[in-house]
């Protein structure tokens, strides 16, 4: 029997029963429709993901007190903050590095009529390098306002958005806290990153900070960038045996701060979202299998419906194998077809939802390709049963059978 | 009457040669008090060209008789020669394969597939041969000729009379020409006018094709078509000669 005849047959008998046909393949379509999309949205997440740790600063290192945690952010203890001769010894001992110290926290800021919690970080000119966010225009803070602490603060784009209602900022004089402080520049757009709007945001001379806001003299966390590449690992281990000393923790002791480069934490959510992307997947195969076994049993009552076409068949020199051949053909048929239009909707899927939520669209091929194999393999697997039951009946019953 | 069939005639080197031979054929089905013998113990010899007429009474054994013949049932014991091939000893495929070869089969229910035209129908056989659909059309085209139905190639079954559809059974019975045709009670379905038509068309193409036909029948005018009469009674045959000396 010619291949061509066996292909024949069997798109005859799917074209026959079409809503039939495609109730069994919609199982099938749906399996390998989630599982192209999960996996995709999956690597668009962790790529996603990459981007904005790219955007936060290459060879950053974030020197925070108290003790690493995995995940990210990770869970603060009552270690003592740095202070700001912490700041001025890594500047001095460690060679090939920008830092700038910050001192974090939030103040109520008025702008006219509006208002709203805005964080608010302490530091010096070097944190535009450093987190490589530079300002839009407008001008730096002078070493004098750096060294006083001057009331002058730098102003993130969705203040002047929804604070000064689109008027210019530059100038002007806001509260910040009890504090009445001057616009001196505007930082450039960043969006958003991890869920936080990086643009609203106040920068102020970090003596400002300390003395105005806080009422405390030291520094929240220290930012580092390494100015060569590939160089965070000595800086780390530089400042680590730098801060221990100066905190006098003593040999062996757990450290109380912890030093992160933008790389753990890639790393940290990286392997939250590829479990994420695994479990998504599995769900979704499942689903795929739930698809193979309707796929079984619409051949099975397709088998009982047509034994007496079977026994026509085998009577006027069907072998067994041709029998076999048509149903397993069959059923390949089908769960290719809805292989095929699983992945055309998955990566439609895919492409609507990372538009939706501007993420980087990654189309897969090797994901593609699993997908369609898959649905390929459970048309084999759950058509070979039917087809073997059509093939192994007795020709006197399948003539006789009503 | 002649028990024994033409075998003991003594000039057998000029008969033609025996297409079907069967040796003390029984076929049980259950065992111990529920055992049915629908054959017990057949022996008969058809040869090249015959046209035998298999009768009897429902349950007389004449249909299984008729499977085994048509290599569709296998016999409990007993040996079947078909073309002097031991059937006994072959697998599905095999018996798959002496049917698509040597075997044409004719139905009391005609047996076309629905939803397929008079051509496919007829053509499925050739499919099945691995014939290239040039070669198969023209295969089919030319048998549903010889029963007069080119003109109907195009129709499915629904829109065919019951005798259409078994002369469309029979032109698909005799495209892959095999020099062996079955018909199971072909004129079970039909009026006697159609039935008439029908057996006048297996008696032109046997004299054309000089092809063997074995026919089980319970009409005795039907079996009187036939050159050769079997009479089966509880899985026995009683006798076995020309319609004239067979039926009452």
């Amino acid at each position: 029997m010619r291949a061509l005849d066996t292909m024949g047959m069997s798109v005859q008998a799917i074209a026959r029963n079409k809503l039939r046909s495609f109730l069994t393949t919609l199982g099938i379509i749906i399996g390998v429709a989630s599982v192209v999309a999960m996996v995709h949205l999956g690597q668009s997440a962790t790529r996603s993901v990459t981007e904005q740790i790219a955007s936060i600063g290459s060879n950053l290192l974030f020197v925070m007190p108290g003790t690493a945690q995995r995940g990210p952010g990770g869970v603060r203890t009552n270690a003592e903050n740095f202070e700001l001769a912490d700041v001025e010894a890594i500047r001095n001992e460690v060679d090939g590095i920008l830092v700038a110290p910050a001192l974090t926290t939030s103040a109520t800021v008025v702008i006219g009529n509006a208002n709203d919690t805005i964080p608010v970080i302490g530091t010096t000119n070097q944190y535009f390098a450093v987190r490589n966010h530079y300002l839009a225009y407008g001008r730096e803070f002078e070493a004098t306002e750096l060294s006083s602490g001057a009331a002058v603060c730098i102003i993130g784009k969705t203040l002047i958005d929804e604070m000064f209602l689109g008027q210019e900022p530059l100038g002007s004089s806001i509260r910040v806290g009890r504090t009445a402080c001057r616009v001196i520049g505007v930082l450039e757009e960043k969006g958003e990153s991890m869920g936080q709007d990086r643009d609203k945001t106040i920068l102020m001379p970090v003596k400002a900070v300390q003395r105005r806001l806080v009422g405390e003299l030291d520094v929240s966390a220290i930012y580092v960038s390494a100015l060569a590449d590939g160089t965070t690992g000595t800086v780390q281990a530089q400042i680590e045996s730098l801060l221990r000393q100066r905190r006098g923790a003593s040999t062996g002791a757990a450290d109380d701060f912890y030093v992160r480069d933008t790389q753990d934490i890639a790393q940290a959510l990286e392997s939250t979202t590829n479990t994420l992307t695994i479990l998504l997947g599995a769900i979704a195969a499942v689903s795929l299998l739930v698809g193979g076994i309707g796929i079984m049993n619409i051949m099975l009552v397709s088998v009982t419906e047509r034994t007496r076409e079977i026994g026509i068949r085998l009577a006027i020199g069907a072998r067994a194998r041709d029998v076999l051949t048509q149903f397993l053909v069959e059923s390949i048929a089908l769960s290719t077809l809805g292989g095929f239009i699983g992945l055309i909707l998955g990566v439609g899927g895919t492409w609507l939802v990372t538009w939706k939520l501007d993420m980087p669209l990654v189309i897969s091929p090797p994901v593609m390709l699993t997908g369609f194999s898959f649905s390929v393999a459970i048309g084999i697997i759950f058509g070979f049963f039917p087809a073997r039951k059509a093939a192994l009946l007795n020709p006197i019953d399948a003539l006789r059978h009503e | 009457m002649n028990e024994a069939g033409n075998t003991a005639t003594p000039d057998r080197m000029h008969l033609p040669p025996a297409v079907v031979e069967m040796q003390d054929i029984y076929k049980i089905y259950g065992s111990g008090a529920t055992e049915v013998r629908a054959l017990d113990g057949v022996s008969l010899t058809i040869r090249a060209g015959e046209f035998v007429a298999i009768m009897g009474p429902s349950g007389s054994g004449k249909s299984t008789c008729m499977n085994i013949l048509g290599c569709l049932d296998v016999p409990s014991s007993g040996a079947y020669r078909f073309r002097g091939v031991e059937v006994g000893g072959l697998d599905r495929d095999e018996l798959a394969l002496l049917r698509r070869n040597f075997m044409g089969f004719v139905f009391q229910s005609f047996n076309l597939l629905p939803r397929i035209s008079a051509l496919g129908n007829v053509e499925l056989p050739l499919i099945y041969e691995g014939v290239k659909p040039a070669r198969r059309h023209q295969l089919a085209m030319q048998a549903l000729a010889t029963v007069g139905l080119a003109g109907r190639a195009h129709a499915t079954s629904a829109q065919l009379s019951g005798g259409q559809q078994q002369r469309i059974a029979i032109a698909r019975a005799l495209v892959t020409e095999p020099p062996v045709l079955l018909a199971d009670e072909p004129t079970g379905n039909l009026d006697t006018a159609m039935a008439g038509e029908i057996m006048k068309e297996l008696v032109s193409i046997r004299e054309q094709r000089g092809i063997t036909i074995l026919m089980v029948t319970h009409e005795p005018d039907i079996a009187r078509y036939a050159d050769r009469v079997l009479f089966f009674t509880d899985g026995k045959l009683v006798r076995d000669g020309t319609p004239a000396e067979v039926i009452p």
